[in-house]
């Protein structure tokens, strides 16, 4: 199985990029997988990463894209919770590729 | 791993017409693979881990126990005389130029094995009628072009003889899952359907806790509380939709919409953690046994919270199983009212409120989009709604024509029965296959550019969060916002006034102004 390369430390993940051990998650790790999808991390990025992971600590799942982006705009503004700068942040969607950053599991199903 | 990048290269090319037969590529998309199930996924399903050592005689003995049970598996490999009509109906065909995606050739992938163990000339004779050995390549040929036909059912329509190659890609998922090959997507997902209730893997709280803050955006919009309920005992109806309802855009807005015309008719209502799932992949991967394990679900529901009425909400092939197959599957319903269909749909539902007059409705709210509709093919050719025929196509546009001032249909071919498929149906809307659903979308996405030139058509409506997802990942490549796909129930949403309702314009007048 692939791996990431964090600072020698090999962390696995799956054929998409998705870690396989939710436990093996760091900061830096997030930093490598963001490099592997081409995102340079800023705040707004980590403001994202951020949510996401003490909702999915509460939750044990990812939040819809609307509670995640209503939560943003309460945190950074509208000009940031917003769905197009969203994508602009993560232009393979925030559900998905922000998922994968945070080091959650992809979200499945019709979406 | 990089993500989908939006270079000019990527952008496909429009088709002059949208049945336009592509330049034809032996072996176009003989690498477009969708990534296989993991041991774990297939054994929660009942299927071997991984490939047996015994699957050739296992497959070639699941072959003739298909055919045997399902006459009509066995007709649809008998049949086939080679007339052509199918070979230019099918949309991966003609976004891939791949002759193996023509629906013929796709059936002659199982037939020539078939005809080699099964009929008398393939036996002795194989080289004369075109049979073949049961190979490990055949077997990895299986995977590929099986898991590049959504089940559409559009080539059925076409042929003579009502080959359904949705039938005999459903029979090959089957044989491969038998041996221990399934897919990723789908088996993951029945595989979390069966531990959580839905596709997405939603627990009861993660649930409750998304429809409260949806409750919350309601109330702000409207200023009164709608309630979308979860889990209520004795309410009147249970409705089962797509668990993509509850997460993903627009489906939400469809679900709003669903929230709005139930409040407003006053019939009670309510999801179920149990049953959070309309989607039922059995389906698409043709496991008679997991569609029934999942359809089960409903029924257990239903009786637990000792509601009256089904209904469905915007899920296409849920819809099929739920009108053709629900019956047989977790029949007999006698505990629920006889008096409404069993189940009935959210739109028959909806239209009769519309027509009863229960429904105050601002039509000029919608007067931004400039509408088409998309027929998702397992409401279509799968399915029927209302009491007359052809309703799975009225229905839905009469639902729309009502909260909505400007419609335009697309080209006569590509709409109704001759609709095509969205691109990502029947198990294949995962990240893996997204170059084949670029390709594929793009007989629908021709229709749509010609009513957008014709008509200035912005919008296009759907009723199936596999079509929904799929449109607003591959409308980008197209030149389309990802947003010019929306629910159906999402227009109804923005057009129904609630009593008691704060409006931004008193006068109607006032709102028809806005750009």
């Amino acid at each position: 199985m692939a791996a990431y390369d964090v600072n020698g430390t090999s962390v696995e993940h799956d054929e998409e990029g998705y870690i396989t051990n939710l436990s093996e998650w760091t900061k830096e790790l997030a930093d490598v997988i963001a490099v592997a999808e081409e995102i340079e991390m800023g705040e707004e990025h980590w403001a994202v990463v951020n949510f996401l992971r003490e909702y999915y600590e509460e939750y044990q799942i990812a939040p819809a894209v609307r509670v995640l982006i209503k939560s943003i705009k309460k945190s950074m503004g509208p000009e940031v919770g917003n769905n197009k700068y969203m994508y602009e942040l993560f232009p393979y969607g925030p559900a998905k590729q922000a998922c994968k950053i945070a080091g959650l599991p992809k979200p499945t199903g019709c979406v | 791993m990089a993500p989908l990048d939006d270079d000019k290269k990527d952008v496909p090319i429009f088709s002059d017409y949208p049945s336009q037969m592509p330049k034809i590529e032996c072996g176009a998309s003989l690498d477009t693979n969708t990534f296989k199930a993991y041991p774990e996924h297939n054994e929660a399903l009942g299927f071997p881990g991984e490939l047996i050592d015994n699957w050739q005689e296992v497959a070639i003995a699941k072959i003739g126990e298909l055919a045997k049970k399902n006459r009509a598996f066995q007709v649809y490999l008998d049949a086939c005389v080679k007339c052509g009509a199918c070979t230019d109906k099918c949309h991966y065909f003609l976004g891939t130029g791949d002759p193996k995606n023509m629906p013929v050739a796709r059936q002659d992938l199982l037939r020539s094995v078939y005809r080699r163990y099964y009929t008398f000339a393939g036996k002795y004779f194989p080289w004369l009628v075109g049979a073949r050995d049961l190979t490990k390549e055949v077997l990895d040929e299986w995977y590929t072009y099986y898991h590049q036909c959504s089940q559409c059912r559009r080539c059925s329509v076409a042929c003579p003889y009502g080959i359904d190659t949705a039938e005999i890609s459903m029979a090959a998922r089957e044989i491969l899952d038998t041996v221990g090959v399934g897919q990723k997507y789908c088996n993951e997902i029945i595989a979390k359907l069966k531990k959580t209730g839905n596709n997405l893997g939603l627990n009861p709280k993660a649930l409750r806790a998304t429809l409260e803050d949806l409750e919350e955006d309601l109330e702000d919009e409207t200023g009164i509380e709608v309630k979308i309920p979860l889990d209520v005992k004795g309410a009147d109806v249970l409705l089962i939709t797509p668990s993509a309802d509850f997460f993903a855009e627009p489906h939400i807005d469809g679900l709003l919409g669903y929230a709005k015309v139930f409040h407003a008719s006053g019939v009670s209502w309510t999801i179920s953690s149990y049953a959070s799932e309309a989607a039922n992949f059995g389906m698409f991967i043709g496991s008679y046994e997991n569609m029934r394990e999942v359809s089960w679900r409903i029924r257990q529901a239903a009786k637990d919270l000792g509601v009256k009425r089904i209904i469905f909400g915007e899920c296409g092939h849920a819809w099929r199983v739920g009108y053709s197959f629900l019956n047989t599957l977790a029949g007999p319903f006698d505990f629920l009212d006889q008096n409404y269909p069993i189940p009935q749909h959210i739109l028959e539902f909806t239209l009769d409120e519309i027509e009863a007059g229960k429904l105050k409705i601002d039509k000029s709210k919608n007067d931004e989009h400039i509408m088409t509709y998309h027929d998702s093919c397992n409401v279509a050719r799968g399915s029927a709604m209302g009491p007359k025929e052809g309703g799975q196509f009225d229905v839905p546009r009469a639902v729309i024509k009502a909260v909505c001032n400007n419609f335009h249909d697309m080209e006569r071919d590509t709409i109704r029965e001759n609709t095509f498929c969205c691109g990502g149906g029947g198990g294949l809307l995962t990240d893996d296959l997204m170059d084949l659903r670029i390709k594929g979308a793009k007989p629908r996405m021709t229709a749509l550019q010609q009513v957008t030139e014709d008509h200035g058509v912005n919008k296009m409506a759907a009723i199936c969060a596999i079509c929904k997802t799929q449109f607003s990942k591959v409308m980008p490549k197209y030149g389309y916002d990802m947003d010019s796909v929306m629910s159906v129930h999402q227009l109804v949403a923005n057009a129904v006034i609630l009593d008691g309702q704060e409006t931004d314009e008193a006068d109607p007048a006032a709102a028809e102004e806005t750009p």
